[in-house]
């Protein structure tokens, strides 16, 4: 269709076909409703004021009818968009990752290599593309259209949102919350590009930095992680990080939590939050103000390296 | 003439100070006209000017800055000051003591009094242009709103203050329609107008208060550094979207629900008809008034909120479309084997029916989770929204006015005019607000100042649509005006309408009614 934006993604087709479902039974109804009001202005004209009309008070059969068809019809439509949205929502867990910190007005991007971008997103085609999403000021909104995928980037928490592009080329990348003075230039662009380009994009290094991973093995040491968690496996103080991210855990006082990235960003900022069964209570410094966004990123990154 | 106590209501006082300390439920309906059509007056012109300054990329006139506070002035405005108390307070003031058969509403000191609190509310968020200015949007999402011009706190405190209009005007309304109804007046008896005022009311007492809270803290936030919503606080900034969410839904519902009680008397009246399945329509509005409290996370599909969160409120929401399928679908029965004439109001009405089914079906859109990711914060909503608050509640407002205009002041307005207004309207109102749709599909932005110049002509077309729009409004302006100082007398019931409001003289005695009506069958017997 002309006036979709070009589709890019995986997403694209499934999407579209429920659209077009929706956009016509949509037509549909609309022409059966306004049509018929429109006949009935023509056909039912008024001719005296006198005239006598039809005292039609009720019809239970069509009034079921028009209740029971619309409800089948939404009811189908909100699974339908469940199930599509359901795919958007399943995260691959081969995935390329890339952070992405949104800012007052920008875009900030950085690899697992420690390379950084701002205001360009580069991805190889044809391979899924993890994005994670927080904020350093205000809420903002990452959004491709060609590629159907929205989220928002919150601060203090992360979200996450993947694609598969599907097709090179450059696309658009637009900020959809309203985040102040310069909302409408928050705009970047998406190059995807072949996997041998963009093997050559990760070797070029023009920042050469240190990794996320990097950075945060150094913050393990320097914030004094390592006196009560390894990553060996042995339990000290805490609970030790190999193979802690993604795993189950129970916590105390019942119920238990997946150790993802927004359990151990918690778990940073205010340990008292959620303790892990088992493990002391009160034994761990609050790093809430201690460590920038950067950093903590770069802790999580260690952490899910410790597979 | 007539003894004191029977001179009709415009004339039964003389003098500013006689309306301003006015218990009479018709003299508060029009001062809450006036306020009103003052504040759409300068919310238009914001309108005007955001269309003006989007005509092409790029600034024209107003830099971002500008824009955003005119943008979020323009929202405000229109959002608290026009569309929740337009049809209720103005109209509903004005009809519904009479459409039941009583002489005032329960309430009338508490009445004036919400006036007063109205104008309070609505001057202390004036003054938010004064002291440091606001560019939130209507919306006043944190942590931005905790971080911007000081002006923000003035325009959430006077949304607050005016939200207590709301809820006691909503308190007076069901004890009245519980209490004053005529004798013979049965629930099943009353006009349909009154169910829908009466669902509304309902919205306003239950959720109103949510919204009084979370302004409150968000004010608390501001001005005393509580951290309720500041991630770096430790407060959560989704959190105030749940409580927002959980009025400013219903809050659509305060703004649509009255004007199907409009639309629902005007298509029995132009079609001389007996109403079509009464008990459905009724009880649609009390449906629709009970699952809106039900689906506010669908603003919130990408907010962060969890999936299993976003699947249930995509259902309840669908549930919505039910009894709003059921009124358009009872309206356009009542039309059928009726005796149509097509005067202004009627146009109005059926402008409404036209303009509502698109903004219906777009809703159904946006409550579906995969199309939404795409669609959340384009122009795509601005379009929807668009369509149901004006192309429904301003539409069934302009023809709800002119529909009652005879019965306010005795006097017919200029018939021919009144139907040129319509045209310009609805025209100016499509060419304005489709082409948003296409944009908003091809994923442009809503709140932009500035686009990417694939969406130049789509924003073009809109421009020139808004300038319909402004001259119909304008022109409407001057038809009311020519209908007051020189329309030809109305007589009682210049429509053939049925509801009791038509069985007293035009404009209506001081007391409504010299004798308590006897009501003794439903409110259209059209035999
Ligand atoms: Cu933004
Ligand atoms: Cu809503």
């Amino acid at each position: 269709m002309k006036y979709m934006p070009l589709q890019a993604s995986t997403f694209g087709e499934d999407w579209d076909l429920v659209w077009n479902f929706v956009l016509w039974s949509s037509i549909i109804s609309c022409i059966i409703l306004i049509g018929g009001m429109i006949y009935f202005i023509f056909r039912y004209q008024r001719k005296t004021d006198k005239d006598k009309t039809a005292y039609i008070t009720h019809n239970t059969f069509a009034e079921f009818l028009w209740s029971f068809i619309p409800l089948v019809v939404f009811m189908g439509i909100a699974a339908w968009g469940w199930e599509v949205y359901k795919d958007m929502r399943t995260f691959p867990t081969d995935a390329l990752e890339v952070n992405v910190t949104a800012q007052k007005w920008a875009w900030n991007m950085t690899y697992s290599n420690g390379r950084t971008l701002t205001g360009k997103l580069v991805v190889p085609v044809g391979k899924p593309v993890t994005i994670l999403l927080t904020s350093k000021d205000v809420i903002h909104s990452f959004f491709i259209p060609s590629f159907r995928v929205k989220q928002d980037a919150v601060p203090g928490r992360r979200s996450k949102l993947w694609f598969q592009a599907t097709r090179e080329g450059n696309y658009h990348l637009f900020c959809t919350e309203y985040c102040g003075m310069n909302h409408s230039g928050m705009l970047g662009t998406v190059s995807v590009v072949a996997q041998a380009d963009f093997d050559a994009f990760m070797a070029e290094n023009p920042n050469a930095e240190v990794s996320p991973i990097e950075l945060g093995k150094q913050l393990y040491q320097q914030q004094a992680c390592i006196g009560c968690h390894t990553t060996d496996g042995k339990p000290l103080v805490g609970p030790s990080f190999q193979g802690i991210f993604g795993k189950s855990v129970k916590i105390k006082g019942g119920g238990t939590v997946t150790a993802d990235e927004n359990y151990i960003r918690e778990s940073i900022l205010n340990p008292a939050a959620k303790i892990v069964e088992g493990f002391p209570e009160n034994q761990m410094p609050v790093y809430q103000g201690a460590l920038n966004e950067d950093q903590i990123t770069a802790l999580i990154e260690f952490i899910k390296a410790q597979k | 003439m007539a003894h004191e106590h029977s001179t009709d209501y415009l004339h039964h006082g003389k003098g500013l100070w006689s309306w301003l300390t006015t218990l009479d439920h018709k003299r508060i309906g029009l001062m809450y006209m006036i306020a009103i059509l003052t504040f759409f007056f300068f919310g238009g012109i914001f309108a005007l000017l955001i269309r003006l300054e989007l005509m092409h990329p790029g600034t024209q006139f107003m830099s971002p800055t500008v824009y955003n506070q005119v943008m979020t002035l323009h929202g405000t405005m229109m959002v608290f000051m026009v569309i929740i108390p337009g049809i209720p307070a103005f109209l509903g003031n004005f009809v519904l003591p009479i459409h039941l058969g009583a002489k005032d509403v329960a309430f009338p000191r508490l009445n004036l009094f919400s006036w007063y609190i109205f104008i309070a509310g609505a001057l202390i968020a004036a003054s938010a242009v004064v002291f440091g200015g606001v560019d939130t949007g209507w919306t006043f999402y944190t942590p931005y709103s905790i971080q911007t011009y000081k002006g923000t706190v003035f325009m959430v405190l006077g949304a607050f203050v005016m939200g207590f209009s709301s809820i006691l005007t909503g308190l007076n309304f069901i004890v009245t329609v519980h209490k004053l109804r005529a004798p013979g007046m049965t629930m099943n008896r009353v006009p349909l107008f009154i169910w829908s005022i009466y669902s509304t009311a309902i919205i306003q007492v239950l959720a109103t208060p949510v919204l009084a809270i979370t302004l409150l803290l968000l004010v608390m936030e501001r001005t005393l550094g509580i951290g309720f919503f500041d991630a770096s606080l430790g407060g959560d900034p989704v959190l105030f979207q749940h409580f927002f969410w959980f009025y400013s839904h219903p809050a659509v519902y305060i703004m649509i629900l009255p004007a199907m009680g409009i639309i629902s008397e005007l298509v029995v009246t132009f079609s001389r008809k007996v109403v079509f399945g009464y008990t459905a329509i009724a009880y649609s509005s009390i449906g629709i008034a009970a699952v809106s409290f039900l689906v506010w996370g669908h603003h919130m599909f990408v907010s962060g909120q969890s999936e299993f969160a976003g699947k249930i409120f995509s259902f309840i929401t669908m549930l919505v479309g039910v009894p709003t399928a059921i009124k358009m679908f009872n309206w356009v029965s009542t039309m059928y084997k009726g005796s149509i004439r097509m005067d202004s109001p009627m146009l109005f009405a059926v402008g409404f029916m036209f303009l509502f089914a698109i903004g219906g079906v777009t809703g159904i859109f946006l409550a579906t989770l995969s199309i939404d990711v795409h669609l959340h914060d384009t122009y795509f909503v601005v379009a929807h929204f668009h369509y149901v608050m004006v192309g429904g509640t301003l539409m069934a407002l302009m023809g709800g006015i002119y529909y009652w205009f005879p019965k306010m002041f005795g006097k017919m307005f200029n018939e021919t005019l009144a139907r040129i207004t319509f045209a310009l309207i609805f025209l100016g109102f499509n060419i304005t607000f489709f082409p948003q749709f296409i944009a908003g599909v091809q994923g442009m932005p809503r709140r932009y100042q500035d686009y990417i110049p694939e969406y130049e002509w789509l924003n073009r077309i809109s421009t020139i649509g808004s300038w319909l729009i402004g001259a119909g409004f304008l022109l409407v302006l001057y038809v009311l005006i020519q209908g007051l100082r020189k329309g030809k007398p109305a007589g009682p019931n210049p429509w053939g309408a049925k509801t009791l409001e038509w069985t007293i003289p035009s404009p209506p005695p001081h007391e409504n009614f010299t004798t308590t009506p006897v009501v003794s069958g439903g409110p259209y017997e059209y035999r």
